[in-house]
């Protein structure tokens, strides 16, 4: 981090969205549709990232706090009617409020005992979505019907489930969760959650109340994970159960360490390659979960901090 | 691991290119013109020769992948002998397998990438309600007729769309009305439902408590078990005294542990026992621990075992597929089938084939695709034949679902013997939708 210069993380990053912009004129329908799923999931493992990767937190259960906005908007939406913005919002409550709760308790714990909480958790939490079954139909899950995502901008509006308008509504969601992860790990809230994840004892000893920054990282993780899960119940149309089951947190720790924990980049890269290593490999054999288990050993044994991270600390040191 | 390997052997061979049947019809024109090839086993002299795509969402890993294996099998074998017998009006299969891994998100993807990446002209296969749902809107908005084979309530429910077909096997509302009247006529009035906490054994809760009570039985207690539950001594406790029948469906790892566990709790003295065969699909009736259900009774949709009077089609059917007269696999029999299931994918495949035939489908514009969905609409009956061997069915073209007669077997010597069949009617209900006014 030292020597940093922030033009040139700030041209890095617009750099990026500005990719993502363009590839969406020239990208086949196939992928055109990929790039925003992969954008709204490299969202979830953007706020994933900063627990483990700037707070050193490790959590199990953030398939709670996706399912939190996925269901915050997918219910509203579908048993109360309410419109696409209002349901996004209502998701977005509804996983801030989750991970203040959350954070009271299981920020109690650390180590191993963190993990545990909030994998126990997030089981409850999707134990929930199916005793709640009379709303939430459970696994099977319901889809929002596409009138109800239709949103009115003056005499004109679109829906949500035009391809155009959601790679770019899920791009604009990349951007504020980007842009927005790259503020708070360059501003002194962020040094402090680093200093917190190198030595808490020491940050505490500094003054620090290293519980409530704590507690901040959380909060600002699980709303962000529940942005995109509120995201992905509007662009996508289906709400189920399976997006609150333990392998949605796994997925995003694996996004987040194939990428490199601790690089704001790291997400979307290691979220875009897992995606096509399962979508190519899958095509091939019926064993690609093998491919997949191999490319992390081999990831764990030669660049343990993940792709970015190996980066950073081999050729590009002012990587963020 | 080697029936995949076989499997994916199977689907390279299939796969037909179009060089390749440029080169086969040349030589079957030759062949026909010497007289030598029966007129059945000609591709037709269609206008186009060009393969029609059909995309197989199989789940060939995760929770499905048991059934997902025998799905395949199946939908092989149906391939195999629509194209040995002259394709669809002409035109060879060319199956695209992917496997979703019985994920939702996956699941759509799939049907985006057969759609935009494959140009497949339909998707079929899928089982499991969560993909079908979690599928359907991706199949709804890219216009891609989407047959499944899952039979759950949700395509006739009216939640889907109207590219979302179930022609193949009935849902599980229609299956559990048709059962009523012979567990309150032949086991008993009082009945405790036990099964799965989630959407699957919602529907067997809602339906079958509200059938029951038309024949003035009763279902006097719910006893939901949590999908993560691994031990089920606890539920069996619940059941009360007074209880005459146990209805159970359970799906998943833990249904071994689950029958053992009932069998153990309640010893000689039981009441009678009703359950689904989803219980024990692709498990061997001899498995160590299943003796307790000798006496007992389950829905079959097809039943598993060849029956005294096996019709001549079921007879075709398990050839064809490679399965032996106790439902298991030809070349291994502890590799059981998922019987009561799979044959799903068969005739889907043939409404398929008499769809395209019947609406002069050739390629997949919007407008082709519209008039196969209004020729599929247009089914109203199903013979059975060697296209529909699990029997009679009839369509509802409003609902796009199809309804058929169900068999109640009883646990006899590790067998399953068929003991009642029902009418067609007597799973059919009042429609709740009508896909028809939906625009295409």
């Amino acid at each position: 981090m030292t020597g940093a210069t922030p033009r040139r993380d700030w041209l890095l990053h617009l750099a990026v969205i500005a990719l993502l912009f363009g590839v969406q004129f020239v990208l086949p329908a196939y992928h055109y549709s990929n790039v925003s799923k992969i954008m709204v999931m490299a969202s979830f493992a953007i706020g994933y990232n900063i627990l483990i990767g700037y707070t050193g937190l490790l959590s199990l259960g953030h398939a709670m706090f996706f399912a939190a906005g996925l269901y915050g908007a997918g219910l509203t939406v579908h048993h109360l009617g309410f419109d696409p913005l209002s349901g996004f919002l209502a998701g977005l409550l509804a996983a801030l409020c989750l991970s203040v709760a959350i954070g009271l308790v299981a920020l109690r714990t650390a180590g191993v005992s963190f993990m545990i909480v909030t994998l126990m958790f997030a089981q409850a939490g999707y134990l929930l979505t199916l005793y709640f079954g009379e709303f939430t139909r459970g696994d099977e899950g319901f889809v929002l019907k596409e009138n109800l995502l239709r949103v009115v901008v003056g005499d004109t509006g679109f829906n949500l489930i035009d391809p155009a308008a959601r790679y770019n509504l899920a791009l604009l969601l990349f951007t504020v969760c980007l842009l927005g992860s790259l503020v708070l790990v360059r501003s002194a809230v962020g040094r402090v959650l680093i200093a917190v994840r190198e030595n808490e004892q020491r940050t505490a000893m500094l003054g620090y109340n290293a519980f409530l920054y704590k507690l901040l990282a959380l909060v600002i993780s699980g709303t962000m994970s529940g942005a995109a899960g509120a995201t992905y119940a509007l662009l996508f149309t289906y709400v189920g159960a399976t997006f609150a089951a333990i392998q949605y947190s796994i997925l995003p720790l694996l996004w987040v360490l194939l990428g490199g924990a601790g690089t704001t980049l790291g997400p979307l890269l290691g979220t875009l390659l897992m995606f096509y290593l399962v979508d190519v490999s899958s095509g091939q054999t019926s064993s690609y979960m093998l491919l997949v288990g191999a490319a992390l050993i081999i990831l764990v044994l030669w660049a343990p901090k993940g792709i970015l991270g190996t980066l950073r600390e081999k050729r590009i040191p002012w990587l963020p | 691991m080697d029936h995949s390997k076989k499997d994916s052997n199977t689907k390279r061979l299939i796969r037909v290119s179009r060089r390749n049947v440029i080169k086969g019809l040349g030589a079957a024109s030759a062949l026909t013109a010497s007289g030598l090839v029966p007129g059945a086993m000609r591709y037709a002299q269609a206008q186009s020769s060009a393969p029609i795509k059909i995309g197989f969402q199989a789940h060939l890993t995760g929770i499905g992948a048991a059934y997902g294996r025998w799905y395949q099998r199946t939908t092989l074998a149906a391939v195999k002998l629509i194209n040995d017998t002259g394709g669809i009006g002409g035109r060879p299969i060319e199956l695209v397998t992917e496997d979703d891994g019985t994920d939702p998100k996956r699941g759509a993807e799939v049907v985006e990438k057969f759609a935009t990446e494959h140009k497949v002209d339909f998707v079929f296969g899928t089982l499991f309600s969560h993909v079908v749902v979690g599928s359907a809107p991706t199949a709804g908005q890219l216009k891609m007729p989407y047959f499944v084979v899952s039979e759950g309530y949700h395509v006739a429910s009216g939640k889907l769309n109207r590219y979302v077909f179930q022609p193949g096997i009935t849902d599980v509302r229609s299956q559990v009305i048709s059962m009523a009247p012979w567990v309150a006529g032949n086991l008993g009035k009082k009945v405790a439902m036990i099964f799965p906490d989630y959407a699957f054994g919602h529907d067997h809760r809602d339906f079958f408590t509200k059938a029951i009570a038309a024949q003035g039985g009763e279902a006097i207690k719910h006893i939901p078990v949590p999908a993560t539950e691994t031990s089920y001594t606890r539920y069996f406790a619940q059941i009360p005294a007074e209880t005459e029948v146990i209805y159970h469906v359970m799906v998943g790892p833990g249904v071994l542990t689950f029958v053992k566990e009932m069998g153990e709790h309640f010893g000689s003295k039981r009441p009678q026992i009703f359950g689904f065969i989803d219980s024990l699909e692709a498990v061997d009736m001899a498995s160590p621990g299943l003796e307790f259900l000798d006496g007992t009774y389950f829905w079959e949709a097809f039943p598993r075992y060849a029956q005294k009077d096996q019709s001549a089609f079921d007879k075709f059917y398990r050839q064809a597929v490679g399965v032996n007269e106790n439902g298991a696999a030809v070349d291994d029999p502890k590799d059981v089938s998922t019987y009561s299931h799979m044959f799903g994918c068969w005739e889907t495949l043939y409404v398929i084939k008499a769809a395209v035939e019947q609406s002069g489908y050739r390629s997949a514009t919007p407008k082709d695709k519209a008039a196969l969905i209004e020729s599929v609409e247009a089914m109203t009956d199903f013979a059975e034949s060697n296209e529909h061997p699990q029997g009679a069915k009839k369509f509802n073209g409003q609902l796009h679902q199809v309804f058929a007669h169900q068999s109640i077997s009883k646990v006899e010597g590790g067998r399953l013997n068929v003991v009642h069949r029902t009418a067609i009617e007597d799973g059919m209900y009042e429609p709740e939708a009508d896909y028809r006014t939906q625009s295409l």
